[in-house]
């Protein structure tokens, strides 16, 4: 059963990576990357990584497919993609580098231990060690989660205010006061060349204008 | 329980929590998200400036109260640790909390006055600001290294975005982008140093490293070491370590001054409470390796920061290179690793917080429209024209140089007389010839001060009238100066208190 289900997906996520490359098109690359990406997590399922399984496909497949979909749409779909490479010797490097990887892999997995943890072939390790001894893997990340480092995660939550914060700050366009006046009306002071722009007269002589054109 | 048919026990039992321990990162971060919900019901533009200005000092305050419930009960009944080792709360921390909050307090202040001139999102501000604060303190009682590297990012990610807050000026972006690009790199820095640490040792937590260092021999010291290399780059960036501080003249320039105020005493003391802690807590047993590295940093940021601020001709620049020094001068109190020199430095700390937010908080209202006028020129004169805003420049400036009767005298005197105290009387040379070439650009900004600008009369009809806000912070940073330089038996008291680790 573990075996069939292996070369299933083996195949499917082989598949999947190479419709990613052949694609013409840049949508059609991402959809096939979501094929790719869930073959994965059922190789992470096979190996008793729950969670591990779980995050692949909401944080691969789910978000940052999303994430790139939605820029390929920011950038418009039909537009002409040029494969030309602009710096040459990429593409080789690539494919020698890829070999590399390749033939590490290949050579690691012939061996028992590869960087202290069992490979392919190594014998499975039962249970664990220490405390966590009759630990299941959600198990254990929630210890290490929410008693270890419980802090430190929670603290992570101040993080994220300051990041939608920070980004909100930043992104607004300069200048743009959203109460108590119309946007799109320049307030009298900011009226002239630059209105909109939200540069005090006595910057426009030292700088560009910015903000307004970046976005 | 839900678990229906699946075994879900109660093998998870959280860790105790001591809300006294965390109470004033909990009160700054609440103020904060206030601040952001005041911000996003209230349509009124001047109300919701005055509220989170308000919510903010609340915050703040109320952070103080804790602070100050903390002191005692640490004092008396010694060290608290609680969720599961990850925040130890000692009188050291509690020392370090009150320099950051302190320092909060006067940003905040200098703020109010800043942000409606300059036309600025003030309740944004105000939260970032908060946030920033939160960290710090979070930094200065973390003794796990993933709780100082969340800290040290929950500290430097909201700065990033208050050097470009005023996105009006290009040197403000640059700035922001500045200090964006390069913190990222030293917190990665720092993190790889974290990973290497763990490997060496099992353990993120401190004290854990301690113990286990102290309880087996490591054979293969290579990634112990390089790990702790890697820990020092990160925390050197932070506090602007000679060769860490490439980014300080620049950040400091552009950065809206309020912000420069806060992050020139406010980072730099929570960066010294992980660094102290670090070598501390976890690497007593390993003095003999940082030792000469801490060596390195403090003569070269002494070196560096003296002699390059000679050739500035922009007052924020200068007083950047001079905070390098003065991080310098604080490293010096680590190197010589006696209580004598952690209480130097904790009392530097203090003591630099004062002097540094009062020359910035002149700086706020010494130059007329915009935030870009900061060269010596423009300062010429200054005290003749307007001569108490002029004369606390030149207070503040000659308090850094370590003029006698000034706290700044006092607190190089603790630095020197224990490195002497340890034998260390090379680094207490280099210290002593960095404050004589130092004292060359403090005494050239203060002539300047004095000196008629000759040439184009100014227009004393543009020169910014002393709020309020701004004046408070003056008398306060004034007094706190003057105080520690005349009287500094209780400010050394209080750093004796909190040398514990």
């Amino acid at each position: 059963m573990t075996t069939v289900l292996f070369f299933v997906f083996a195949a499917a996520a082989l598949g999947g990576a190479l419709g990613v490359v052949l694609s013409r098109n840049p949508v059609h690359s991402a959809l096939w990357l979501v094929q790719t990406l869930l073959s994965v997590a059922v190789f992470f399922l096979l190996q008793d990584a729950e969670l591990v399984a779980a995050v692949q496909v909401i944080v691969y497949a789910g978000a940052i497919v999303v994430l790139f979909i939605f820029v390929i749409m920011l950038l418009g779909v039909d537009r002409h993609e040029s494969l030309e490479d602009p710096v040459k010797v990429q593409r080789p490097a690539a494919i020698a580098l890829g070999a590399l990887v390749l033939a590490e892999i290949v050579f690691l997995a012939g061996h028992e231990w590869a960087t202290g943890a069992r490979t392919a072939r190594g014998a499975p390790i039962e249970g664990g060690t220490g405390a966590f001894a009759d630990y299941n893997n959600i198990e254990r990340v929630a210890h290490v989660m929410f008693i270890d480092y419980m802090w430190a995660f929670q603290i992570t939550a101040g993080l994220l205010v300051v990041a939608v914060v920070g980004a909100i700050v930043l992104a607004r366009r300069s200048g743009e006061r959203p109460e108590g006046q119309e946007p799109g009306t320049p307030a009298p002071e900011r009226a002239g060349p630059e209105s909109g722009s939200g540069q005090r007269p006595d910057d426009a002589a030292v700088e560009e204008p910015v903000g307004e054109g970046a976005t | 329980m839900i678990g229906g048919g699946i075994d879900t026990g109660t093998r998870i039992v959280g860790p105790d929590v001591d809300f006294l321990a965390i109470g004033p990162v909990l009160a700054l971060a609440v103020a904060a998200l206030v601040v952001i919900l005041v911000r996003a019901i209230l349509r009124k533009r001047g109300p919701v400036n005055q509220i989170s200005l308000g919510v903010g000092l609340a915050g703040v305050a109320a952070a103080g109260v804790l602070l100050g419930i903390q002191w005692n009960e640490v004092r008396d009944d010694g060290t608290i640790t609680t969720i599961a080792g990850a925040v130890r709360l000692d009188t050291f921390g509690v020392f370090l909390g009150v320099v950051v909050l302190a320092a909060t307090a006067m940003s905040l202040f200098l703020a109010a006055s800043y942000l409606e001139r300059e036309e600025l999102e003030a309740p944004e501000y105000y939260a970032l600001m908060l946030l920033s604060a939160a960290g710090m303190l979070t930094m200065t009682t973390a003794n796990d290294l993933i709780v100082v590297f969340v800290a040290l990012e929950l500290l430097s990610i909201p700065l990033y975005v208050l050097a470009a807050f005023d996105r009006r000026r290009l040197s403000s972006q640059e700035s922001g982008i500045k200090y964006f690009v390069l913190g990222a790199f030293s917190s990665a820095v720092f993190l790889y140093g974290i990973a290497l640490t763990y490997g060496a040792t099992g353990t993120t937590s401190l004290t854990g490293i301690a113990d286990f260092l102290s309880a087996n021999t490591l054979f293969e010291q290579g990634t112990l070491l390089a790990g702790l290399a890697l820990l020092l780059v990160g925390l050197g960036f932070k506090v602007a370590a000679v060769p860490f501080h490439m980014w300080t003249p620049d950040v400091y320039q552009g950065a809206p001054t309020p912000v420069t105020a806060f992050m020139s005493s406010a980072t730099k003391a929570a960066g010294f409470a992980a660094l102290l802690r670090l070598l501390g807590v976890a690497f007593p047993l390993y003095r003999t390796d940082w030792r000469p590295a801490i060596l390195g940093l403090a003569v070269l940021s002494l070196a560096v920061g003296s002699i390059a601020a000679v050739i500035q001709t922009d007052v924020k620049r200068i007083l950047a290179y001079s905070s390098i020094a003065h991080a310098g001068y604080i490293l010096i109190g680590l190197q010589v690793d006696t209580a004598r020199g952690r209480q130097a430095s904790l009392f530097y700390l203090l003591v630099y917080a004062f002097m540094t937010v009062g020359a910035f908080a002149v700086i706020t209202v010494a130059t007329r429209k915009g935030d870009d006028k900061h060269s010596l020129d423009d300062y010429r004169g200054l005290a003749l024209r307007r001569p108490v805003v002029g004369g606390l420049l030149g207070f503040f400036v000659l308090a850094q140089a370590g003029v006698p009767l000034t706290g700044g005298f006092v607190v190089k005197l603790e630095i020197f007389s224990s490195a002497v105290d340890a034998g260390e009387y090379g680094l207490a040379i280099v210290g002593v010839l960095a404050a004589v070439v130092a004292a060359f650009i403090y005494l050239r900004i203060a002539v300047a001060l004095f000196t008629s600008p000759g040439g184009e009369a100014a227009d004393a009809s543009e020169d910014r009238p002393v709020d309020r806000w701004t004046a408070a912070v003056l008398a306060v940073t004034t007094a706190a100066v003057l105080f520690a330089g005349i009287l500094p038996g209780a400010w050394l008291t209080f750093a004796k208190d909190a040398t514990f680790l």
